[in-house]
């Protein structure tokens, strides 16, 4: 039998792919992920001025609290089921805030609660921000390394 | 006499096997896109009153079974044969939907082939005497298909121009040797695709890594029963998307056997309006070509509007793991040649 019946090859094709595949609209993905990225950003300014200013919390508390105000409110958002339109409209900049990072931890929660409390929840639950924590957590004690013993 | 080997890959049936039963049991997504109105029904709840979305898939899958063999003329205990499958990891709403059913089963994986490989295969079973009454069925549901290939629902993922929406929906075709309702149409030949990959990874261009199949076996069956693309009044793919169906006319223009623009579309084009319904480049899943076919499709070779048509599903036999070593995703498309039982059968081109 002719193996290779299309007269093509892997080369051709991959060029001819990248022809014909939209790529992602750059300048709209970039203007959208800036101004949600910055609302989000605000937002959490401003409760930590509001932990300043109203409950009399040192800066330290204040933006302790503001982390922990958008992470309450992401898990809610996402428990709600708005989170994903935003991070769809947004990308990236719904994400760096420390938004992405309890939308990665809530979303599976939901998802895989079915499949138990243990096996499900328990187990899944890493699956989005597991290789996050590794390499974060990673990266901090190679830095506290050098740190201890050449900087400081 | 029965069924009769043409060229390579091709088989043609004599007996010309009739579908007289269909069924499309679609999700609400879908029932908001173009074909809407032609399912036979649209559940406009994904859990479709059941406790998981897998169980969603599999009551889907089983109402349109019940459905195309009741509008088939016939009872589950008269079918011989379930030929089916689906999307999830060891095909678990087919094999579950046959428990209940208690028709003795064939399981299939196709990737999203499915569909037109449980037809080709079913028909070839009527058609070299080995049962009298099939049942052919395929789904695919976007929640499940979601968690068990990509993110959680609620993950708030961007997705690439060149994604494609998995279709909530459950087809089910019921063949028949001696129909006892009004046939839909009748399958005359069928080619059995081969797996084809030309190296494309990208687990988000599905329509790319699976366009070199249909072209391979579009290409056999053009040879093998000597027909060109013009002796077909529709050519239509399973789940190319719009990459994948550019790909496709560009495949078959540089192999010389150019698509005609007006006779060659895709079921993942047809189901959604892609201007409004936000599925980037179209449907995807065994339910796509699955609830287009059988809603859509039949319904028009029934009256005659549509008289020769290729029906050929495509399907991306990759795997999570096998995409996650790095893996190409290998590629492959049945093809089922069917015609319409109305006087005035579209003439073959003296070759």
């Amino acid at each position: 039998m002719d193996k290779q019946r299309i007269h093509t090859n892997p080369q051709h094709y991959s060029w001819l792919t990248d022809q014909l595949s939209p790529p992602s609209p750059l300048g709209s993905g970039l203007f959208q992920a800036f101004w949600v990225g910055g609302l989000i950003c605000m937002l959490g300014q401003a409760i930590s001025d509001i932990g300043v200013h109203l409950l009399d919390l040192n800066a330290r508390d204040a933006s302790t609290f503001a982390s922990i105000s958008l992470i309450f409110l992401t898990a809610l958002l996402t428990g709600i089921g708005v989170f994903d339109k935003i991070g769809k409209y947004a990308g990236a900049g719904s994400f760096v805030p420390i938004t992405g990072f309890a939308n990665a931890m809530v979303s599976p929660a939901l998802e895989f609660r079915r499949e138990g409390l243990v096996l499900g929840v328990g187990a899944k639950l890493f699956t989005i921000a597991g290789p996050v924590l590794v390499y974060g957590v990673g990266a901090s004690v190679i830095y506290g390394l050098i740190y201890a013993l050449f900087i400081h | 006499m029965a069924g009769m080997r043409i060229g390579m890959q091709t088989i043609a049936l004599s007996t010309r096997p009739a579908i007289c039963g269909n069924a499309a049991y679609a999700g609400k997504k879908e029932g908001e896109g173009p074909l809407g109105t032609e399912f036979d029904f649209v559940t406009q709840d994904e859990l479709y009153h059941q406790d998981t979305f897998e169980l969603a898939e599999k009551q889907l899958y089983l109402d349109a079974i019940r459905k195309a063999i009741r509008k088939g003329g016939a009872k589950p205990e008269e079918v011989q044969f379930l030929l089916g499958g689906d999307l999830l990891n060891q095909i678990i709403t087919a094999s579950f939907s046959a428990r209940d059913l208690g028709i003795p089963f064939i399981g299939l994986y196709g990737a999203c082939s499915t569909m037109a490989e449980s037809l080709a295969l079913g028909s070839m079973l009527l058609d070299g005497g080995h049962a009298e009454q099939v049942v052919c069925a395929a789904s695919s549901h976007f929640c499940t298909a979601e968690r068990q290939y990509r993110y959680p629902l609620e993950f708030g993922a961007q997705r690439p121009p060149t994604s494609q929406w998995t279709v909530t929906g459950a087809g089910a075709t019921l063949l028949s040797t001696e129909p006892k309702a009004p046939v839909l149409a009748n399958v005359t030949q069928v080619c059995m695709g081969r797996v084809v990959d030309l190296g494309i990874t990208d687990a988000n261009n599905m329509g790319a890594a699976m366009a070199p199949a249909a072209a391979d076996t579009l290409l056999a069956l053009f040879s093998d029963t000597r027909t060109m693309p013009e002796d077909y009044d529709l050519i239509l793919t399973g789940d190319l998307g719009q990459i994948g169906h550019d790909l496709l006319m560009q495949l078959m223009r540089e192999q010389r056997m150019p698509l005609p623009d007006e006779h060659y579309t895709d079921c993942g084009l047809l189901i959604y309006d892609r201007e409004t319904q936000d599925v980037h480049a179209g449907g995807s899943g065994c339910g796509c070509s699955a609830v287009v076919l059988n809603a859509h499709i039949l319904p028009r070779l029934q009256s005659g509007q549509l008289r020769r048509i290729i029906f050929m599903a495509t399907g991306a036999l990759m795997s999570l793991t096998s995409s996650q070593q790095g893996e190409s995703i290998p590629g492959i498309a049945h093809a089922v040649v069917l015609e319409s039982p109305a006087a005035g059968t579209l003439p073959l081109r003296p070759a």
